[in-house]
């Protein structure tokens, strides 16, 4: 289990001060000039050797994203940093701990993140139904400001850094990066066509880098205790420490940060009190937010929880939202839910997508009753196919790979529930 | 994506009060020069929010002017956009979570307490125009499950029982207070702390002689 002295999220339940003088007692905002006085190429370089890969769920490399940013600024072209805390995957709730608990870990790191790639201006863009915590954080950001740490010279780095909360207005697709650029801009939350990618045609036209919450505020500790520190922990490629939000049927749900790599049985027995009636009382876990298949207990017995493992698995770890189901589970229903979201959700403008989702969400909603035909199984498996990588942005291989992963693991279940309907209907019709 | 909505024929007019004006170029001047369209979002949310929570169509026209846009972009993101309510809505807004998370941990009771209680059925609005309930997508507060959001506040750790108290204070004037309704502060497990069990160590500090 991580020591809580390499723990990144030291209030990450609000138990102390989530203001700037608790912050600095934890050891937030301390030499962040002599930081900033290493340059910026110091600054990506120990990012990319601390490992680090994006917390929103692609787990791309942040310091090689941060490299993707024109190393000069063009007149007229300012260099934007875009904070992603549009938080929105089912099961995920991790951004709003660090949001309203940590807000000094974000800021620190919004600035930090800002000199590394050049930029004076962040937006930090927030899911609308989080008021609360965008005012939460907008009193860390003003507390900031009457402190010198942000606006001219911030933190007496040198470097003029301002930053502003932009609250969303309930949609999903936002939280892809270049919808919410779109959505930034003033216009529908329809994701764009890449390249050009964000780092050189961005917000506005600008260079821009969209960076998750968790990402931009586990920077300042990564630099303070050094990359290598941070790639110690975990394996190669997978690094690092990284909240996990353990939710459904377990006997205590919480978010708690762990070292990557933790086995998934280890991190619901240790921190979330175990699955409700005991580990031989799961039936599935979706470990990383509803976008990625979900695993049997057969393979949750022994999964680790990180990209690798888990992509080895055929799943993901996503935005490590873990959704555990017990043996009391329907998860045909289960998956129909998520079917649900994803048509509600689609923001139309791909066909496959568009299309595709209420196809898909329509089918799952009579394989739960069995109202199908078998071969309609395959069919169906085929169908998520031909929505998955033919559309701009990855929603719809969100939409596919939880039915895939259904079929995969759940089609005795589905099988049987056909055969009972059919079989139901003969008896009406004889 | 919102429902398809018929378009509000009232045509009751629109306009800032001078604290929302002095608001609105407040927000504005976040975005750089001829960037307005940016505050879009957050000036139609505070038109709703003059307007008893919803978007008349004359409220939407003055949000275009107000931003020198083409009426037409402004439409689109009010209907593009699940917040902003087209039609009116009563005082409180009950938004059930009935996503994956809350629907494991008890939704559906929380969603029949709330239809019975209020005696309204998903999208209708109380007679007293007190309340209206909607099926929302997920709130992100899954550790906390099932929660419900009532205007601005989430509910969570719910049960019929709680949600059915929360409801009967809001009825009687009372603004229950947020949050869990088992006693957790936050997201910790309820048990107890599984991690951060004493105050931290002493901070990381940066370390000495470099730059400085």
């Amino acid at each position: 289990m991580l020591r809580d002295q390499d723990r990144i999220f030291t209030n990450i339940y609000g138990i102390q001060d989530p203001g700037l003088s608790g912050a600095e007692s934890r050891g937030d905002w301390d030499g962040t000039d002599a930081l900033v006085a290493r340059g910026r190429e110091w600054i990506v370089d120990e990012v990319r050797k601390s490992q680090l890969r994006g917390r929103g769920g692609a787990g791309f490399s942040t310091g090689m994203k941060w490299s993707f940013m024109p190393k000069e600024t063009v007149a007229g072209r300012p260099h934007y940093l875009v904070v992603n805390g549009d938080e929105g995957e089912p099961g995920t709730c991790k951004d709003r701990e660090i949001m309203r608990h940590e807000p000094h870990k974000l800021i620190e790191g919004c600035l930090l993140a800002g000199v590394a790639m050049g930029a004076h201006t962040a937006y930090v863009y927030i899911r609308g139904e989080f008021r609360r915590v965008a005012e939460a954080l907008q009193r860390a950001i003003d507390e900031a400001y009457a402190a010198g740490k942000l606006g001219p010279n911030a933190a007496g780095t040198g470097w003029d850094f301002d930053i502003h909360v932009h609250l969303g207005a309930g949609a999903y697709i936002c939280g892809e990066e270049t919808a919410l650029i779109e959505s930034l801009e003033g216009k529908k939350g329809q994701p764009r066509l890449k390249p050009p990618f964000p780092a050189n045609v961005g917000l506005y036209g600008c260079p821009t880098t969209v960076n998750n919450v968790e990402t931009i505020a586990v920077v300042p500790t990564i630099l303070r205790r050094g990359g290598d520190w941070f790639a110690n922990l975990g394996r190669a490629r997978n690094t690092g420490t990284k909240l996990f939000n353990i939710s459904g049927h377990v006997n205590q749900p919480c978010t708690v940060e762990e070292e990557m790599g933790i086995s998934l049985r280890d991190l619901i027995e240790k921190h979330a009190g175990g699955v409700t009636g005991g580990w031989n009382n799961l039936l599935a876990v979706i470990p990383g937010g509803s976008s990625v298949p979900l695993l049997p207990k057969s393979i949750c017995d022994s999964v680790h929880m990180d990209f690798d493992s888990l992509q080895a698995a055929k799943s993901g770890l996503g935005t490590a939202g873990v959704m555990v189901m017990d043996k009391s589970t329907d998860v045909v229903q289960a998956i129909a839910r998520l079917a649900k979201f994803y048509k509600h959700e689609s923001c139309g403008q791909c066909t496959p997508c568009r299309e595709g989702t209420g196809w898909m969400s329509r089918v799952m909603d009579r394989l739960v009753d069995g109202r199908a035909r078998l071969e309609e199984i395959d069919l169906l498996e085929q169908v998520t196919r031909q929505v998955e990588g033919h559309t701009i942005c990855a929603l719809g291989d969100a939409a596919a790979w939880p039915i895939q992963g259904l079929i995969r693991h759940f089609r005795p279940e589905i099988e049987r529930r056909i055969r009972e309907h059919q079989t139901a209907e003969a008896q009406k019709a004889a | 994506m919102s429902d398809v909505t018929p378009l509000d024929t009232t045509h009751a007019e629109f306009a800032f009060t001078d604290a929302n004006r002095a608001e609105a170029d407040r927000i504005i001047r976040k975005y750089p020069e001829g960037r307005q369209a940016s505050a879009v979002m957050p000036l139609l949310d505070l038109a709703q929010r003059q307007n008893d929570g919803w978007l008349s169509q004359p409220a939407i026209e003055y949000v275009a002017h107000f931003l020198s846009m083409p009426a037409i972009r402004v439409q689109e993101v009010a209907t593009f956009y699940t917040m902003y309510n087209l039609k009116p809505v009563g005082r409180h807004h009950v938004q059930v979570c009935t996503s994956l998370s809350c629907a494991l941990r008890g939704a559906q009771a929380v969603m029949d307490t709330c239809k019975r209680v209020l005696d309204i059925g998903v999208g209708q609005t109380t007679d007293d125009d007190l309340f209206t309930l909607s099926e929302v997508e997920c709130l992100c507060a899954c550790v906390n499950a099932p929660m419900v959001q009532i205007d601005d506040d989430f509910y969570e750790d719910l049960s019929a029982e709680t949600m059915e108290t929360i409801l009967n204070e809001l009825r009687d004037g009372k603004t229950p207070a947020p949050g869990s309704r088992i006693g957790r502060r936050s997201s910790e497990p309820a048990g107890g702390l599984t991690t951060l069990r004493v105050s931290p160590s002493p901070a990381v500090k940066t370390k000495k002689g470099e730059g400085r």
